[in-house]
């Protein structure tokens, strides 16, 4: 007759048998997973990619090319989640997620991402193309490899150079409907590249006690909150005009080049504010609306350039 | 030795989260042979056929 309490006998068990508890993860928690407010942001640039390039993609190839970008910017997540989990167990903002709530796995978050990223880019490549598939998966190796496992936790420049990954989308879409790597889908790639920086820093000058202890060496916990406003406002200032290239170039109309310009001063009048703002409630309010507005700033570029896009095409 | 091993046996909660995780896996499944179907009938004979 066994000694054992009910649950120390399955703890036994599974210790036994190499696993954990049995899983009580809901669907909900490997959504979660895959950062669907991120991987929102994502489809919708690959989109805008994709309708500005030129001739036409088949809807359904379209539709197919954009749930492999949204699956594989899920299992991107997924495999930051399942990397970072330490970090986000210290940190505020990130402590609900579903490894450090102890929902999921570490082993399992790590197998659910790297399906997901396999067939991600399987499946664009056999539906697709294959310059599209082989976007999707460096994208998908730069922001695991090059920024979570390296650039994160070892460089206060870790934002600026894995930007990189979350710029490509746009690039994807393009090469998903021509099957090549236009111009003009370089120039959102800088967009959103330049873009990058000043987003995350802003929202990192709310947090920087939390990243201090979870020792991430971010631009305000190694440099600073003064040297980090500069480079803000230095970030934005060139965003500013990288936003305006598609009119300046002859890419997009008119329209677009006021909306741009318009973006782009109020960007560059928010980071001033910011630069001119002391420590304290007043400089915490500065760094949201900042963070606030760049996603206000992103999501009116691309809207643009997608109306742009539409009508000229029934021009 | 002819003892029955130790069995996990799981709980309401654990059975009605597989069930919900499966449907799920099967609903994607669902969705992936749609779209080579789909992709089938619109490529054609050159489905083979894919530029770089």
């Amino acid at each position: 007759m066994s000694v054992l309490s009910e649950g120390a006998r399955l703890d036994a068990a599974a210790a036994a048998v190499g696993r954990s508890e049995p899983s009580i993860a809901t669907v909900g928690d490997y959504l979660d997973l895959m950062k669907p407010r991120v991987m929102s942001l994502v489809v919708f640039t690959a989109l805008v990619g994709m309708m500005i390039a030129p001739g036409h993609v088949h809807p359904v190839i379209g539709f197919t090319a954009l749930i492999c970008i949204a699956v594989g910017a899920g299992a991107a997540g997924a495999l930051n989640m399942w990397y970072d989990a330490d970090i986000d167990a210290v940190m505020t903002r990130t402590s609900r997620r579903p490894i450090p709530r102890r929902r999921i796995a570490p082993g399992e978050a790590f197998g659910f991402g790297i399906t997901l990223a396999c067939f991600s880019a399987a499946v664009m490549g056999l539906l697709v193309n294959w310059l599209a598939a082989a976007l999707l998966a460096f994208t998908i190796f730069f922001y695991v490899v090059v920024y979570t496992i390296w650039l994160k936790r070892s460089t206060p420049q870790n934002i600026v150079i894995g930007g990189a990954a979350g710029a490509l989308p746009p690039v994807i879409g393009w090469a998903a409907s021509t099957g090549t790597i236009g111009f003009e889908s370089v120039l959102l790639f800088l967009i959103i590249f330049v873009w990058t920086p000043p987003h995350f820093w802003a929202l990192a000058l709310t947090r920087v006690e939390d990243y201090a202890r979870a020792c991430v060496p971010m631009l305000p916990v190694v440099a600073g909150r003064e040297e980090t406003k500069r480079q803000i406002l230095l970030y934005s200032a060139v965003l500013a005009l990288a936003g305006t290239s598609p009119w300046l170039l002859g890419y997009r109309s008119a329209i677009y080049g006021v909306t741009a310009i318009v973006a782009g001063a109020l960007m560059v009048l928010l980071a001033a504010r910011l630069l001119r703002e002391q420590e304290g409630l007043g400089a915490q309010r500065a760094a949201l609306r900042l963070f606030g507005f760049s996603i206000l700033y992103l999501f009116v570029l691309f809207a643009v350039l997608l109306i742009d896009a539409v009508a000229s095409r029934f021009a | 030795m002819d003892q029955e091993p130790d069995k996990i046996v799981l709980s309401e909660e654990q059975k009605r989260t597989r069930r919900a995780r499966s449907v799920a896996i099967a609903l994607a499944l669902g969705v992936l042979v749609i779209l080579f179907y789909a992709v089938t009938l619109i490529k054609g004979p050159g489905v083979l056929n894919r530029p770089l």
